[in-house]
C-alpha cells in the first residue's frame, strides 16, 4: 500500500510541477464559470441570487476594505515604532503611560466602525432569514451520505428522489469530480424557492456558495431557507457539516431552468420516480 | 515567617519522588510545560498528516496510515482512511486546545510565575496542584486511547470534530466506546482545570505580598485571574453537557435525541456556552504574557494599565454571552441572530484597546529586539489578522457564506495557531533563562521565529481564498478547483516542521552550552518580581515576603 502511495505521490508531484503554473494562470485568465468553484480563485464566487449578491456586496464593498485597512494600519504602526523607537535611535525611553483623550479615541472609533458595519449587516440578515412568499417549495433531507429531495404534490410534484455522487469511474467529460451527481434537482429560474431542510440521521448542512445559502440539516427540526436564482445554469454545493466518513462525498446540484422546462421535468420525473421508493436508488436511468 | 525551620521541613526531594509527588509550583509548572510540549508535538504530527493528504486532490496517504495504525483490512482501507482523517481532525483539535495551549499557558507559565509575580512562596493548595496535573495526564491517556477503540460502526476512534455534536457522537453515529473515552477524558481535563482555577483564584486573592494590591498586580497575573474565573464558570457546563451525552449513550436518556423529545441543539448551546469562553481561556494568558514582554523590552511601563486589565475582564464577560455565533446556520430566530451579531462585534472594542495599548507601550520606548520581543511583535500582527476576520464572521449575514468553511479555519488558526502559539513561544523564550538558569541562543530563537512566522502564514493565508471560494472544512478530498491553494498551504508545513526542529535544537543547545543567564538577563525593563530572584529560582522562594512599595508592574 505504501509503495502505491509513494508512486502516486511522485506522479502527483511531477504532474503538479507542470500543472501549478498552468492552474495559476488559468485561475486569473479564465472567467469564472458560474455555479462551480474557480481554480485558484481568490474571492467570492459569482453570485446568482439576491441574497448572494447582497453577501458579495457586503463583503467586497464594506468588510474587505475595512479589515484590509485595519490590518495595514496596525502593520504600519508596528513597523514605524520598531524603526523609530529602537534602542539605537531612542536610547532613553519616555515615561508616557497615560493619555486619556487618545484612549477615548481608540475606543470610540472602533465603536463607530462597528456601527457602520452593522447597518448593512442586519439588513442583509433580515433578507436571508425572512422567507418571502414562494412559488415552489422543496424539501431536502440529509442522509449518511447523500441528499434526498421531495417536490410537493400540490405544486405539480408528488415525487422524491435521492441525489448521489457520481463515482469517479463513471465521470463523463465536463463532469466535475466530487461535485457531479446522478440526479440533479431542478428549480425554475427567477422564482422564489423555499427550501425545507432536515436530516434522517446525523447533522448535515446544505450549502450552495453561489446562492449565499448555508443551512444545517438537523434531525427533529425543519429548517427553512430560500433562494431566487436569477440566471439559468447548474449550481454546485456540498455538505457543510461533518457527518461521518463520507462527509466530503455528498455534493448538491441544483439546475435552474425556465418555467416551461421545469414543468416538463416535473411531468417526466413524476413518471420516473413514481414507482420508486424514495430510498431506492434510481441512478441508472437518469442519463 | 519561620524561614529556616520551614526550609528544613520541606527539603528538596530528588528523582521520581520530586516529580511524581511534587507539590512545588515550579516543578508542577515544568511538568505541565513538558506535557503540553508532548501534546503539541503529537497534535502537530496529526496536522502534518492532514496537510500531506490535502496537498493534492484525491485520497493518498490515509488508507495506508489506517492500515499501519489500526491494522485495517486492505479491502476496507479507503473507508478506514476516510474515518481516520476525521479522527485526526478531532484529536488534533482536542490536543492543541486541552493538551497544548492550556497546559503550557495556564498550568505551565501560570503555575511558575503567578506565585512569584505576586510575591508568594507557592500556590495556595499545593497538593491540589499535584492532583490537577495528574488528572490532566490521565485525561491525555484516555484521549489517545480513544483513537484505537471502535467508534463509528466498524471504525476506530471518534471522528466528529472537537465539538462532538450529537447525533454523530451519540449511538446513532458512533456506537462504539471511543466517544465514551473522549467524554471521560473531558471529565478529567475539566476537573483538572476546575481545581487549577480554584487554586489560582485563592492564591491571587489571598497570597499577594504586602503592598501588592490588585491594581499593582502584573498583567499576566490579571490574565490568569480572569481565565481562572472563566474556567470555573464554564467548565461545569461542559461537564453537564457531556455527562448528558454519556447517559444518552449508555443509560437510555434522550436529552439530545429528538425521537424521545430531546434536542441536538441543546448540546450545541451547552457546548458553545463553554466553548466560546474556552477560546478566550486560551488567548487571555497570551495577552498577559505579551503585555509583560512588550513592557520589558520597550523599557516602559505598560500603557494604560487599568484599561488593559479591565479590557481583559470585559473580554471575559463579553466572551461568555456570545456563544451562539457558532450556530448561525442552525435556524435561530432573526432576533437571536441580531443579538449575537451585535454582542460579538462589541468584543472587537476591548481587543482593539489591547492592540493599541501594546503599540502605545512601544511608542516612545527604547526597544531592544531580543527574541521574546520579536515573537511578541509577531503576535500583535497575526492576532490582528485573526481578529479582523473575526469581525467579518461576527456578522450572521456574512457568516452564512463562510460557516464551516476554510475562511473559519483560517480565522481561528490565525488567532490560536498563530496568536496563542506565538504568545506561548514568546513566553517560553522570555522565561526560559529564569526557569533553567541558562541563556538560549538568540540566533536559534530568531530562526525559530522566522521559520514559524513564514510557515504559518503560507499555511493559513491561502485558506482565506479557499473559504471565499466555498471549500468546506473537515474534507479529506476536495473538488479539483481548490488544488492550487491547498498545495500552497501544504508547502508551508515545510517551514513549520523546520521551525519545530530548530526549537528542539535551541533547547538542547542551551542546556549543553550552559551560558549562565543571571538573575535578570533583560535589564532595566524587567521590573516584575521573578527577576529579583536567582535563575533558576530557589526551590522555595520568598521565605521573607517582599514588600511592595512603588510600582512593580
Amino acid at each position: 500500500m505504501f509503495n502505491v502511495n509513494r508512486q502516486m505521490l511522485t506522479r502527483g508531484a511531477l504532474a503538479s510541477a507542470v500543472a501549478i503554473p498552468a492552474t495559476l494562470f488559468a485561475g486569473f485568465a479564465l472567467a469564472q464559470v458560474e455555479g462551480q468553484p474557480t481554480p485558484g480563485g481568490l474571492g467570492l464566487p459569482n453570485m446568482v441570487t439576491p441574497v448572494g449578491l447582497g453577501t458579495q456586496q457586503f463583503y467586497n464593498m464594506v468588510l474587505m476594505p475595512i479589515i484590509s485597512f485595519i490590518a495595514l494600519f496596525v502593520l504600519g504602526l508596528l513597523v514605524y515604532v520598531s524603526y523609530r523607537f529602537n534602542e539605537q535611535k531612542n536610547p532613553i525611553p519616555s515615561k508616557l503611560t497615560h493619555n486619556t483623550p487618545l484612549e477615548i479615541v481608540w475606543t470610540l472609533i472602533p465603536v463607530l466602525i462597528l456601527l457602520f458595519i452593522s447597518v448593512p449587516s442586519l439588513r442583509l440578515l433580515a433578507e436571508q432569514v425572512e422567507v418571502p412568499e414562494s412559488s415552489v417549495t422543496i424539501k431536502v433531507t440529509g442522509n449518511q451520505w447523500y441528499w434526498s429531495y421531495k417536490y410537493p404534490e400540490d405544486q405539480g410534484g408528488g415525487f422524491g428522489f435521492d441525489q448521489m455522487l457520481k463515482p469517479e469511474s463513471e465521470l463523463q467529460p465536463g463532469d466535475l469530480r466530487l461535485l457531479t451527481v446522478d440526479n440533479e434537482a431542478l428549480v425554475p429560474v427567477n422564482e422564489v424557492i423555499a427550501v425545507q431542510i432536515t436530516s434522517n440521521d446525523v447533522i448535515h448542512a446544505f450549502g450552495v456558495p453561489s446562492f449565499g445559502v448555508r443551512m444545517d440539516a438537523i434531525p427533529g427540526r425543519l429548517n427553512q431557507t430560500w433562494f431566487k436564482i436569477e440566471k439559468e445554469g447548474v449550481y454546485y454545493g456540498q455538505c457543510f457539516f461533518i457527518c461521518g466518513k463520507d462527509h466530503a462525498y455528498m455534493p448538491i446540484v441544483i439546475r435552474a431552468v425556465s418555467r416551461e422546462k421545469y414543468n416538463e421535468w416535473l411531468a417526466q420525473s413524476k413518471q420516473k420516480f413514481a414507482s420508486a421508493d424514495s430510498r431506492v436508488r434510481v441512478a441508472a436511468e437518469s442519463r | 515567617m519561620a524561614s529556616s525551620t520551614m526550609a528544613g521541613a520541606h527539603d528538596h526531594p530528588r528523582g521520581l519522588r520530586r516529580f511524581l509527588f511534587s507539590t512545588n509550583h515550579k516543578d508542577i509548572g515544568t511538568l505541565y510545560i513538558i506535557l503540553g510540549s508532548v501534546g503539541g508535538v503529537i497534535g502537530f504530527l496529526l496536522s502534518l498528516a492532514m496537510r500531506l493528504e490535502l496537498a493534492y486532490p484525491g485520497v493518498q496517504i490515509f488508507p495506508g496510515l489506517a492500515e499501519a495504525l489500526h491494522g485495517a483490512d486492505p479491502s476496507m482501507a479507503l473507508d478506514a482512511g476516510k474515518n481516520l482523517y476525521n479522527v485526526f481532525i478531532t484529536v488534533h483539535g482536542v490536543l492543541m486546545i486541552f493538551f497544548m495551549a492550556m497546559p503550557i499557558l495556564i498550568g505551565g507559565f501560570g503555575n511558575w510565575f503567578v506565585p512569584i509575580m505576586i510575591g508568594a512562596p507557592d500556590m495556595a493548595f499545593p497538593r491540589l496542584n499535584n492532583i490537577s496535573f495528574w488528572l490532566l495526564f490521565s485525561s491525555l491517556v484516555l484521549a489517545v486511547i480513544s483513537m484505537f477503540v471502535e467508534g463509528a460502526p466498524g471504525m476506530k476512534g471518534f471522528g466528529g470534530g472537537w465539538t462532538f455534536y450529537p447525533p454523530l457522537s451519540s449511538n446513532t453515529g458512533s456506537p462504539g466506546p471511543a466517544m465514551d473515552f473522549v467524554i471521560l477524558a473531558l471529565h478529567l481535563a475539566g476537573a483538572s482545570s476546575i481545581l487549577g482555577a480554584i487554586n489560582f483564584i485563592t492564591t491571587i486573592f489571598n497570597m499577594r505580598a504586602p503592598g501588592m494590591t490588585l491594581h499593582k498586580m502584573p498583567l499576566f497575573v490579571w490574565s490568569i485571574l480572569v481565565t481562572a474565573f472563566l474556567l470555573l464558570l464554564v467548565l461545569p457546563v461542559l461537564a453537564g453537557c457531556v455527562t448528558m451525552l454519556l447517559t444518552d449513550r449508555n443509560f437510555g436518556t434522550m436529552f439530545y435525541d429528538p425521537a424521545g423529545g430531546g434536542d441536538p441543539l441543546l448540546f450545541q448551546h451547552l457546548l458553545w456556552f463553554f466553548g466560546h469562553p474556552e477560546v478566550y481561556i486560551v488567548i487571555l494568558p497570551g495577552f498577559g504574557i505579551i503585555s509583560q514582554i512588550v513592557s520589558t523590552f520597550s523599557k516602559k511601563p505598560v500603557f494604560g494599565y487599568l484599561g488593559m486589565a479591565y479590557a481583559m475582564v470585559s473580554i471575559g464577560v463579553l466572551g461568555s454571552i456570545v456563544w451562539a455565533h457558532h450556530m448561525y446556520t442552525v435556524g435561530m430566530s432573526l432576533n437571536a441572530q441580531r443579538y449575537f451579531t451585535l454582542a460579538t462585534m462589541v468584543i472587537a472594542v476591548p481587543t482593539g484597546i489591547k492592540i493599541f495599548s501594546w503599540i502605545a507601550t512601544m511608542w516612545g520606548g527604547s526597544i531592544s529586539f531580543r527574541a521574546p520581543m520579536v515573537w511578541a511583535i509577531g503576535f500583535i500582527f497575526v492576532f490582528t489578522m485573526g481578529g479582523i476576520t473575526g469581525v467579518v464572521l461576527a456578522n450572521a449575514s456574512a457568516d452564512k457564506q463562510f460557516h464551516e468553511g476554510y475562511y473559519v479555519v483560517a480565522h481561528f488558526h490565525y488567532t490560536l495557531s498563530l496568536g496563542a502559539v506565538f504568545a506561548l513561544y514568546a513566553g517560553f523564550y522570555y522565561w526560559f533563562p529564569k526557569m533553567t538558569g541558562y541563556m538560549y541562543s538568540e540566533t536559534l530563537a530568531k530562526a525559530n521565529f522566522w521559520l514559524l512566522f513564514i510557515g504559518v502564514n503560507i499555511v493559513f493565508f491561502p485558506q482565506h481564498f479557499l473559504g471565499l471560494g466555498g471549500m468546506p472544512r473537515r474534507y479529506i478530498d476536495y473538488p479539483d478547483a481548490y488544488a492550487l491553494w491547498n498545495l500552497v498551504s501544504s508547502c508551508g508545513m515545510i517551514f513549520v516542521t523546520l521551525s519545530l526542529i530548530v526549537w528542539f535544537y535551541a533547547i538542547i543547545e542551551a542546556f549543553m552550552r550552559k551560558r549562565q543567564a543571571g538573575a535578570n538577563p533583560w535589564g532595566v525593563g524587567a521590573t516584575t518580581l521573578e527577576w529579583t530572584l536567582s535563575s533558576p529560582p530557589p526551590f522555595h522562594q520568598f521565605q521573607v515576603l517582599p514588600r511592595i512599595t512603588g510600582s512593580v508592574r
